[in-house]
């Protein structure tokens, strides 16, 4: 790219470094507004003169979500929910790629378009027969509710997007080892696992983000054991639409999006570099 | 990606079979070898099936059955109804107004979306690297922002009371939420502000793994810039910009948590339901679980007609499944 950039006069590359800057403050001050009014001591938030920085941080807020009954529990639920999402969606995943990449079998291209087909299928629509199926095995009110289906909703994509990466490791590559004698499983987790792991960081984001995003399943298959809840509902324990307690919702909301953001810090150079290589393919 | 991606790795019973330089459309011998891609397949089979194909059967048999709460509670058996919630659905004015409305919502996003990512990708190739990180991190947060918090917090923002937004405009105490279109719009830039991240990173990776030797080579065969972009790089970004634009469709067109969360479960008087909310509302709030299961079926049609679209658009591009 550096020749596209040398051929840009220099007045304009000012004023797109300018605007570049610009649009990073307005696209990180709704986060930067959630952080300041985490930490605004009560009643400030409520000013009708609301000031981009407070004088007197306070810990308040976030007193108050951490001693609501169940935070921490919820926090936990979260991340198992999430964690384990990422883990079985990745394996599962993984291992289909391979298939559908590495060998040609009868219905092969049918399963790739039903793949694709599934991707597109409207999860929320699928709440209803979620609920009489998770219903039916005794799952309401369990983590399992949760857990299960984001594994399944997450597959489709990531095996499609997998797929590039599986591809890309050479044929070649695959012969030298079977002549040096591995085995098929051997090679399927020591060479080929390793080798389409920076896909498999970006196919991680997207479940993870879904995952841990979900509002619906959890308000609708956690309906009396509320211990098994999540994040999410947690922090409408503070939003109640008349009068919202706004410190609690932005602590609450920064304590939710720390471990989102974590994530992404550690794997945004895998992402980038990811999505690059989905795109190659 | 070159040589020949399809005709990879054949092993037939330890054996080392090499299949390069053999006819990419013809599948291979089906023998007994043949069981070790149905084994790695397994686990995402039977999660698939039981978790997805099997649901997508149930909802379309509930969208045919009389299904409210005396039958789920097992008082009442569950009657074959026919196409009898269909036609109450779609004598139903309102199912109408939504439908129209999910579509016009979920196309503003979707071009919004684009418009926004496109732009900010071209921007980001132009700048030197702390403009560009700066703008690259400010933009992972707002897509690792959750939709719940995203929401609140944009409410807060736009608070007629203690909202900066407000303030800096000189809109006093204006109501966003109050009205039927302000009400969308607000939805709109939160959706618009945690999925532009996505097209902008996809496409500005998109243009990275262009070969800068192409680009030079171009350059050196005389185009102009703007000819570059036209006849160089578009041609390239296109896979791209298909995929990007049938996955902003997808979760545009199932936008749930901003709309429920943001217009406090659909708006005054539901005036900002999506046919999600509205599903949801069918079917937990007043237990009509076949019209909630009819709406679903809706959904799936729609959608399953942008994936044979797509499904064209992959084909005539010539990629291979």
């Amino acid at each position: 790219m550096n020749l596209l950039r040398a051929r840009v006069r220099r007045p304009w590359r000012l004023a797109a470094e300018v605007s570049a800057l610009l649009i990073a403050v307005v696209v990180a001050f709704p986060l930067y507004w959630m952080v300041l009014s985490a930490f605004k001591p009560a009643g400030e938030i409520e000013s009708s003169e609301p000031r981009p920085w407070t004088l007197t941080p306070s810990l308040d807020s976030f007193r108050r979500v951490f001693e609501q009954q169940e935070f921490g529990r919820y926090f936990l639920n979260s991340l198992i929910v999430a964690g384990s999402v990422v883990i079985a969606s990745a394996l599962i995943a993984f291992l289909a790629a391979t298939a559908v990449t590495r060998f040609r079998f009868r219905f092969r291209t049918t399963l790739l378009i039903m793949f694709l087909v599934a991707q597109m299928v409207p999860v929320e629509a699928l709440t209803i027969p979620l609920f009489f199926l998770m219903r039916d095995f005794g799952q309401l009110n369990t983590l399992g509710s949760l857990i299960l289906p984001h594994i399944a909703f997450s597959l489709p994509f990531a095996i499609w997007m997998l797929r590039g990466f599986v591809k890309a490791v050479p044929e070649a590559l695959e012969e030298a080892a079977y002549i040096d004698g591995a085995s098929r499983t051997r090679f399927l987790w020591q060479i080929l696992f390793p080798l389409v792991l920076p896909g498999l960081v970006a196919t991680s984001v997207f479940s993870f983000i879904s995952t841990w995003n979900d509002f619906l399943f959890a308000k609708s298959f956690i309906i009396s054991d509320t211990s098994q809840s999540t994040l999410p509902m947690a922090l409408l324990v503070f939003y109640k639409p008349d009068d919202p307690d706004w410190g609690g919702v932005m602590a609450a909301s920064t304590v939710m999006t720390i471990p989102v953001l974590v994530f992404f810090v550690l794997v945004q150079r895998r992402l980038v570099s990811g999505l690059g290589g989905a795109v190659k393919d | 990606m070159t040589g020949s991606p399809m005709s990879s790795g054949g092993v037939v019973r330890g054996r080392v079979r090499d299949r390069r330089g053999s006819s990419r459309r013809s599948p291979r011998p089906f023998g007994r070898s043949s069981a070790t891609p149905w084994i790695y397949l397994a686990p995402a089979l039977v999660v698939l099936g039981g978790l997805l194909v099997y649901p997508v059967y149930q909802l379309g048999l509930i969208s045919f059955l009389e299904y409210t709460q005396a039958q789920v509670s097992g008082g009442e058996p569950a009657t074959f109804q026919g196409f009898g919630n269909y036609a109450e659905l779609f004598g139903d004015g309102e199912f109408w107004r939504v439908l129209l409305a999910t579509v016009v919502f979920a196309a503003a996003c979707v071009v919004s979306t684009l418009a926004v990512g496109c732009a900010l990708a071209v921007l980001l190739t132009r700048v030197r690297a702390v403009p560009r990180l700066a703008l690259m991190l400010a933009g992972l947060g707002a897509w690792a922002t959750p939709a719940v918090t995203g929401s609140t917090v944009w409410l807060l923002l736009f608070d007629p009371d203690f909202g900066p937004v407000n303030r800096m405009l000189g809109l006093g105490d204006h109501s966003w939420t109050y009205g039927r279109y302000s009400a969308f719009l607000l939805v709109l830039l939160e959706v618009v502000w945690c999925s532009f991240p996505f097209v902008m990173v996809t496409v500005y990776a998109g243009i990275r793994a262009v070969p800068s030797e192409v680009l030079e080579a171009a350059a050196l065969d005389g185009a102009s810039q703007w000819r570059i972009w036209r006849s160089v790089l578009a041609p390239m970004l296109r896979p791209i910009l298909v995929v990007v634009t049938i996955q902003s469709v997808i979760w545009d067109f199932k936008v749930f948590t901003q709309i429920y969360v943001m217009t406090n479960g659909g708006g005054i008087a539901g005036q900002n339901m999506v046919l999600n909310v509205y599903a949801y509302q069918k079917a937990f709030a007043s237990s009509q679980y076949s019209l909630g299961s009819a709406i679903g079926v809706v959904m799936l049609l729609i959608l399953l007609a942008v994936t044979l679209v797509y499904l064209r658009l992959l084909r005539r591009q010539g990629e291979e499944l």
